[in-house]
């Protein structure tokens, strides 16, 4: 399938990016960079720093070495609450949510950072909070008929399956109109159709909405399908990086799935 | 105006185009169509309504669609495609819509048949099932869709959307303007209206030819019927290329000029069902069985005083519900007072609930609606009427009249509806609201409809001493047992089925010594069963098979069997023995017809094995079985199937012969 938006320019880059607890070496030196546009995978075996790295990109890890490039910025670490205000959005290995909360506040929260009316006002649903409210309403709705939940819109979150959280889980980050989205293993978990019908949804997200999107995945399958380029790193390290095909073919990745007979 | 006394006019509105045209005189600003859509319901009034219609015709025209062409239509309930049906219609052409969950293979055939170049989609999935189909079968010219999700890669050029051609069509009307009136005006009553192609419990699909002055009639009788108007409320949500849906969303809708309101999603119809609260209803028995059995589950769920409530009054309702409902005397006072209680503690609420609170009338039809279920519905206050009809007869060959409600009759035959019963107990019926055809196939017309004009239904029944027809079962499936007494396999399985346990059940006896049956458990009512009485189970086939799971099966077979003692005719076909089958029947496996009829032929086929062992002396038959999933691709279950003796019940009458 052909895509209409093109990837453009490389918007965020890693350049020697080292981060440990103690002694433990969670990443080393790890470089590469993110173009806009494009679904961007980091795969790995389980302890080999993916969701370490995506911690760092937006901000709740600060690297004790390296550099981040971000939209021409150069910078030692990122904070969180700058990285949301500039457009990253992100949802969690383990969910997430606020589980006595409806699907639609939950993704009203999603909304926070847009909402520029004084508390006095939203109290009162008055003024400008009413037409604010309204707006970001409407928002919240456009997203559950984009991620076909519209027979959950009441529901709380806490009844619902698996599979389904996760997909608010994805709403409630859509929210926040990302620019840039990191997902951290959407699909853990899941049975074969629920996988399909998140792939679906972001490759809908890169495609419709344009959102660059940083994955993490641990389902090689479903990486190898969707991603256009792959960095795959082991014990902190990055042992590959490019398209799915050429990393499909890298020695270092083969040894490091299946082991190497010593 | 002239349009101030619509009455008038009634002459000239032989045709769809015609009605909604008038509709948009007299009624402009009355709301036609409802669509939930973002969480809000949008409205659009007869004039909108008529002029986007106006549009789409005047676009299809401009793609160079032609009278006497065929436009197909998949998708959801969706309105645009409720108007695209009279778009073709203003042109002359023929709208033929498609079952919208039906694999591509199966709209294959309808769309090689029914000749489709054109055709008007909901969304993505549609088209791609299109695109599959044309990769090697019938070419289509034009496929335009009404949901522009996902749609930005598809580069065909025969690939529009709606929005565009309409646009085209707005152009296309104002430099013309008389183009569109002078197409209306050529439409004749006698032209065909729709083609609505029949599920196909047998064979391949036919397509029924259905004409504006048939449905036209068929609809304005049942309208005048039960005093159905332009302030009336329903929820069209059942697939658009079933005749129900037609008669009641499409063609009343035209003629009585109600409002039609379209659910946000499939998953949302019963949410959409309490916001919207229509005033006339139309569903499948199986509609009601699922309201009815999600009910019984919260209710066991409920807390205790609740749940004696609940039965306390129920127990009322069944002395007393229906005849109160009806007006008939003899219903005692103290009857009434506790009713009247009953309807502000449970009844009121319980209606609230399933969406039915401003229901004046609903119907069931389709297939027949086990006693009790009925019984269900009337007794809580809400007006459930059977009617009787098919493809071929518009839906409307007899309807029950308020007040002379019966639980196992159609009713009478509808104004201007002759029915006749043929020495086999075949069902007959003459009217104006016949098909013209089936689609380029003479010879089947020739055969379903006789040379005194009157069409074979294919159903089983009898009048009764009221004049009420009786339907017992398919003529071709009425058969009888090795001992010769009566075995209507169907009406069996009703019995089974209204157990909130049992979703599907399949009798076999025809020529053979007993009735034996395969049993499909509802996973949602028995799921929920087994866990209150902790009982683990990894899925259906698991379930399905559980010791207890059985003896609760038996004990339902028994009731089951104990009911049919009571009628001496069927007393003979007690279920003997069954089994509990290791998945459940499903369409994609073509064991069931989309509407969710037992293809029995083709199950005593696939299942042979079972039915052998079913009339032996075994105890389990192992059985591998191929399946399809949703996405097309398919795997195999096997089991080893137990099979269980049910305990008969003696017949209360005294056989003559002993």
């Amino acid at each position: 399938m052909d895509k209409v938006r093109k990837i453009g320019d490389v918007v965020l880059s890693f350049e020697n990016i080292s981060l440990s607890f103690g002694g433990v070496k969670a990443l080393t030196n790890i470089s590469f960079d993110v173009r806009e546009h494009e679904i961007r995978a980091i795969i790995g075996p389980n302890g080999a720093g993916k969701s370490s790295m995506l911690n760092v990109i937006n901000g709740v890890y600060h690297p004790q070495d390296g550099e981040i490039v971000f939209r021409g910025q150069h910078r030692r670490d990122m904070n969180t609450y700058e990285s949301a205000k500039s457009g990253i959005a992100r949802t969690f290995q383990n969910i997430a949510l606020f589980k006595g909360m409806s699907v639609l506040d939950n993704i009203m929260t999603g909304r926070n950072l847009k909402m520029k009316s004084n508390f006095l006002l939203d109290a009162l649903y008055w003024g400008p909070a009413r037409r604010e409210e309204i707006e970001h309403r409407k928002k919240a709705e456009e997203i559950i008929d984009f991620l076909e939940i519209q027979h959950i819109r009441k529901t709380p979150v806490g009844r619902l399956p698996y599979g389904l959280q996760k997909r608010v889980e994805l709403g409630r980050a859509l929210a926040a109109e990302p620019s840039i989205l990191l997902l951290d293993e959407p699909m853990a978990g899941m049975n074969v159709e629920e996988k399909q019908d998140m792939c679906r949804f972001i490759l809908d997200v890169n495609d419709q909405l344009g959102a660059t999107i940083v994955l993490i995945e641990h389902d090689m399958g479903v990486v190898m399908d969707i991603s256009d380029r792959v960095v795959v790193l082991d014990y902190g390290k990055k042992i590959a990086d490019g398209t799915p095909d050429e990393v499909r073919n890298n020695q270092n990745v083969i040894d490091a799935y299946l082991g190497v007979a010593h | 105006m002239a349009a101030s006394s619509p009455d008038k006019v009634v002459g000239t509105l032989d045709t769809f185009p015609h009605l909604l045209l008038n509709h948009a005189r007299v009624r402009g600003d009355r709301p036609a169509t409802r669509e939930k859509d973002l969480g809000i319901w949008q409205t659009w009034s007869w004039r909108q309504v008529a002029e986007e219609t106006r549009a789409m015709a005047c676009g299809l025209s401009a793609l160079g669609f032609k009278r006497g062409d065929n436009l197909a239509i998949v998708g959801d309930n969706r309105p645009r495609l409720y108007w695209a049906m009279c778009a073709a219609q203003m042109l002359g052409g023929v709208p033929v819509p498609l079952y919208q969950d039906a694999v591509a293979q199966e709209m294959a055939y309808v769309l090689e048949n029914a000749g489709i170049k054109f055709a008007i989609v909901e969304d993505q999935e549609q088209v791609d099932k299109l695109l599959e189909i044309m990769g090697n079968g019938p070419a289509l010219n034009h496929i335009l869709y009404d949901d522009p999700r996902g749609m930005r890669h598809y580069t065909q050029p025969y690939i529009q959307s709606l929005d565009e051609v309409i646009e085209m069509g707005r152009i296309h009307d104002r430099t013309q303007p008389d183009f569109l009136d002078g197409e209306i005006a050529l439409g004749r009553p006698g032209d065909v209206a729709v083609m609505l192609y029949t599920s196909g419990t047998t064979g391949k699909p036919k397509g029924v030819c259905q004409t504006h002055a048939s449905f036209i009639t068929a609809a304005q009788s049942g309208v005048e019927f039960d005093h159905l108007g332009p302030q009336d409320d329903i929820l069209s949500y059942l697939p658009m290329a079933w005749v129900g849906d037609h008669l009641f969303s499409y063609a009343q809708a035209m003629v009585a000029g109600f409002t039609i309101n379209c659910p946000e999603s499939g998953d949302t119809v019963l949410t959409d069902l309490r916001e919207i609260g229509p005033t006339y209803y139309f569903a499948p028995p199986r509609v009601f069985e699922n309201l009815l059995t999600t009910v019984m589950i919260r209710m066991e769920d409920a807390s205790a005083i609740k749940r004696r409530m609940f039965h306390a009054f129920m127990a009322v309702a069944r002395r007393c519900g229906a005849e109160i409902l009806d007006g008939k005397p003899g219903v005692s006072a103290a009857d009434r007072l506790l009713y009247a209680l009953g309807n502000l503690c449970v009844y009121g609420p319980l209606r609230n609930v399933l969406g039915m609170s401003r229901i004046r009338v609903a119907y069931t039809a389709g297939a027949a609606i086990g006693p009790d279920l009925f019984r269900f519905y009337r007794s809580i206050g809400v007006n459930l009427k059977q009617l009787y009809g098919s493809t071929e007869t518009c839906a409307a060959v007899c309807l029950q009249p308020d007040g002379e409600i019966k639980f196992d009759s159609v009713g009478k035959p509808a104004p201007g509806v002759e029915v006749r019963i043929a020495d086999n107990g075949e069902v007959l019926v003459r009217g104006k609201m016949l098909l013209k055809e089936y689609y380029r196939r003479p010879e089947d017309t020739a055969e379903a409809i006789d040379h005194e004009g009157f069409f074979h239904t294919g159903d089983a029944g009898f009048f009764d001493e009221d004049g009420h027809l009786k339907i017992i079962d398919r003529a071709k499936d009425v058969g009888k047992l090795a001992s010769g007494d009566l075995f209507a396999p169907n009406y069996i399985e009703n019995k089974l089925k209204f157990v909130s346990y049992i979703k599907e059940a399949v009798a076999f006896g025809q020529g053979l010594d007993k009735v034996c049956a395969f049993i499909n458990i509802d996973l949602g009512a028995v799921g929920n069963w087994a866990e209150r009485r902790n009982i683990a189970y990894s899925g259906y086939t698991d379930l399905a098979q559980k010791a207890e799971v059985y003896e609760l099966i038996r004990q339902c077979v028994e009731d089951a069997n104990a009911d049919l003692a009571h009628d001496p005719m069927l007393c003979a076909s007690q279920v003997q023995r069954f089994l509990i089958l290791h998945k459940e029947l499903d369409p994609d496996d073509d064991e069931l017809t989309r509407t969710r009829k037992v293809r029995r032929g083709f199950i005593g086929e696939k299942y042979r094995v079972l039915i052998d062992a079913l009339y032996s002396e075994k105890r389990s038959q192992f059985i591998e079985t191929q399946v399809r999933f949703e996405d097309g691709r398919s795997g195999m279950i096997s089991a080893d199937l137990r099979i269980m003796e049910a305990r008969t019940t003696p017949s209360q009458a005294v056989k003559k012969a002993a």
